[in-house]
């Protein structure tokens, strides 16, 4: 289990240097990343990484790197779309991705909710679809990530808003009573309430302004961690 | 009890005039849930979804096992539409690992899909038929479901849990003789569905019973995030298979049924028109599908992403939207998986429509909105 962990904190590292420094410049992302990615890879599979790494580079960044290391193919209609997101919001918000019918924007939790605003009003979007909680120990925090989509507006009928936040993380936590709090969307988008009630029981995250705060497919007597946690194993694994 | 309620519980006062009823979760009439209701004299004031009893942790399970292993056992949330549960999955490892898959094997996976939404939404007809107290309407979708469920066996060996889409394409092949015996069998069901309008959907006892019932407007069903046939009854042409087309749907001719009504009836007549929509697209599919050739990308053992992504695909399954969120560390095991099912999507209505009806109308309306309990508890 020991060197499991080494291994997603090892691996984790250039996969969090890269939606940060890939995404505004655009440039030569295909031709960085192996770059970094060696010095990390060492310790864990020397002689095997590096003869095929350099060969291999090129059909990866073909097949699926493809929306982001070439500026040229970024899909005109979703950079449109984080572009007007871009204009109103300048440095508080950040484009994580822009890829064919989905457009990702990563905010702080401050501003989550005027962001949320302004997709409703500005660019038509209308009910979210998903809510998913993501956790992550390293960073001691839990990302929390919307799918917004839109009926009423059929040019956006194929594209979804990926809205990302972050929550603190607290080592032992108390659902509901620790800092592991977001302000809610259900005023914004009505459509989240049963969605943020699951992640509330999942990952402990507490939506402050939700009017509805109950367990929802969790039993009433659960009285262990919030089960989606990492570091909540199942029993034998 | 003096201490103060952990976080989640609430004390509910007690009113002299309102009665609070539990249904379910052993009640025929719910399913594998509860709905606990407030009335008044026959009228409901309140409503309460309680979904949870068959919580299995899917989303937690799969973090343990990896893209191949997972197939399995995401299918069990829907049994009867397992091919349309594991459809976004698939898809989605399939953009994540950057497999592009051969053509047969997308219009072998188009027929699949179309058949499991066939047997789901008999099931469901069966259901709903008993609910009403309608026993033919029990027996007749029971008994022609059969049909499909051979053609299903024939593809994949499995009567329900088929497991048969995997990342890079289909698990097996079609048998020989298949197309034949598809479009035969395909003819019988549709002209036999077509008799079901005059046994149930003309039948007045059922208009009368479902009519006017439990209306959601276009505004609320836009508001509410709803999905699917919930969606489509109430006026908002909305889907996926025309929408964002994945696999072949683009190239075949598919003509989604909308209402305008918003009732139970429209509700519980959407499903019946998708599956003379299906028959029309099996057809299409099995004359334009190549006739020989691959089905299936051979993929290395254990694969796996490369590095930090995440990736969302939906697909339209025969209750609505069908969403799966990957993310993926570039280990063998999804580092997150989550599924966004159109039961829990759908459950939001519930509570709407049901304030101010007559209790005799709960089941109808509750099994109008194409819920499946076991699918939205995960």
């Amino acid at each position: 289990m020991s060197t499991d962990t080494k291994q997603v904190i090892a691996e984790e590292k250039p996969a969090e240097a890269k939606p940060a420094e890939a995404k505004p410049t655009e440039e030569k992302p295909a031709e960085e990343k192996p770059a970094e990615e060696k010095p990390v890879a060492k310790p864990v599979a020397k002689p095997v990484a590096k003869p095929v790494a350099k060969p291999v580079a090129k059909p990866v960044a073909k097949s699926w790197v493809k929306p982001v290391a070439k500026p040229i193919e970024l899909p005109a209609f979703e950079k449109s779309i984080s572009d007007k997101v871009v204009e109103k919001f300048g440095d508080k918000i950040q484009v994580e991705f822009v890829k064919e019918n989905r457009v990702g924007i990563k905010v702080d939790k401050e501003n989550i909710h005027d962001v949320a605003e302004f997709i409703r009003d500005g660019l038509n979007y209308d009910h979210v679809e998903s809510v998913s909680g993501v956790d992550y120990p390293q960073d001691k925090e839990i990302e929390v990530v919307y799918h917004i989509g839109s009926y009423s507006d059929s040019s956006l009928a194929k594209q979804l808003l990926v809205l990302a936040t972050r929550a603190v993380r607290e080592e032992n936590p108390i659902p509901g009573k620790d800092a592991t709090k977001l302000p809610t969307l259900r005023d914004i988008f009505y459509s989240v309430e049963f969605h943020e009630r699951e992640v509330f029981e999942m990952f402990g995250v507490y939506f402050t302004g939700h009017p509805d705060n109950r367990r929802l497919l969790l039993p009433e007597d659960w009285a262990d961690l919030p089960p989606l946690r990492k570091d909540f194993a199942i029993k034998g694994r | 009890m003096t201490n103060e309620l952990p976080p989640g519980l609430a004390i509910q006062k007690v009113d002299e005039r309102i009665m609070t009823l539990n249904v379910g979760p052993q009640h025929p009439g719910s399913g594998h849930m509860r709905i606990i209701v407030q009335i008044d004299g026959d009228y409901i004031v309140a409503c309460d979804p309680d979904p949870g009893y068959v919580h299995r942790g899917e989303e937690k399970m799969a973090e343990y096992r990896n893209y191949i292993t997972n197939i399995p056992h995401l299918e069990r949330p829907v049994i009867h539409d397992s091919c349309n549960i594991l459809y976004p999955y698939v898809l989605g490892v399939e953009e994540l690992l950057g497999i592009e898959v051969p053509e047969r094997a997308k219009y072998v996976r188009v027929i699949c899909a179309e058949l499991n939404r066939c047997i789901y939404i008999m099931y469901w007809l069966a259901i709903y038929g008993i609910f009403l107290g309608h026993s033919t309407m029990f027996m007749w979708p029971a008994g022609d479901r059969e049909l499909l469920i051979d053609l299903m066996e024939k593809i994949s060996g499995a009567r329900v849990t088929h497991a048969h889409f995997v990342p890079g394409g289909v698990r097996n092949d079609l048998p020989p003789n298949f197309e034949e015996v598809c479009l035969r069998q395909i003819n019988y069901f549709e002209k036999r569905i077509k008799e079901y309008a005059a046994v149930f959907y003309d039948n007045p006892i059922l208009i009368s019973r479902t009519e006017n019932t439990g209306v959601l407007s276009r505004e609320d069903a836009i508001r509410l995030g709803t999905t699917g046939s919930v969606l489509r009854a109430s006026g908002v042409d909305y889907d996926l298979r025309i929408k964002e087309p994945y696999d072949v749907y683009e190239e075949l001719d598919v003509h989604s049924p909308v209402m305008k009504e918003g009732d139970s009836y429209a509700r519980s007549k959407i499903p019946w028109l998708d599956m003379l929509e299906s028959c029309n697209i099996i057809k299409q599919a099995l004359q334009k599908m190549p006739k020989s050739g691959s089905v299936r990308v051979k993929l290395k053992p254990n694969p796996k992403g490369k590095g930090f992504d995440s990736v969302y695909k939906r697909v339209e399954s025969g209750r609505g939207s069908l969403g799966c969120h990957i993310v993926s560390d570039g280990k063998v095991e999804p580092y997150r998986l989550k599924l966004s099912v159109p039961s829990f999507r759908n459950l939001i209505a519930l509570p709407y429509l049901l304030k101010g009806e007559k209790l005799g109308n709960m089941p109808s309306v509750y099994w109008s909105l194409n819920y499946w309990p076991v699918e939205a508890d995960r």
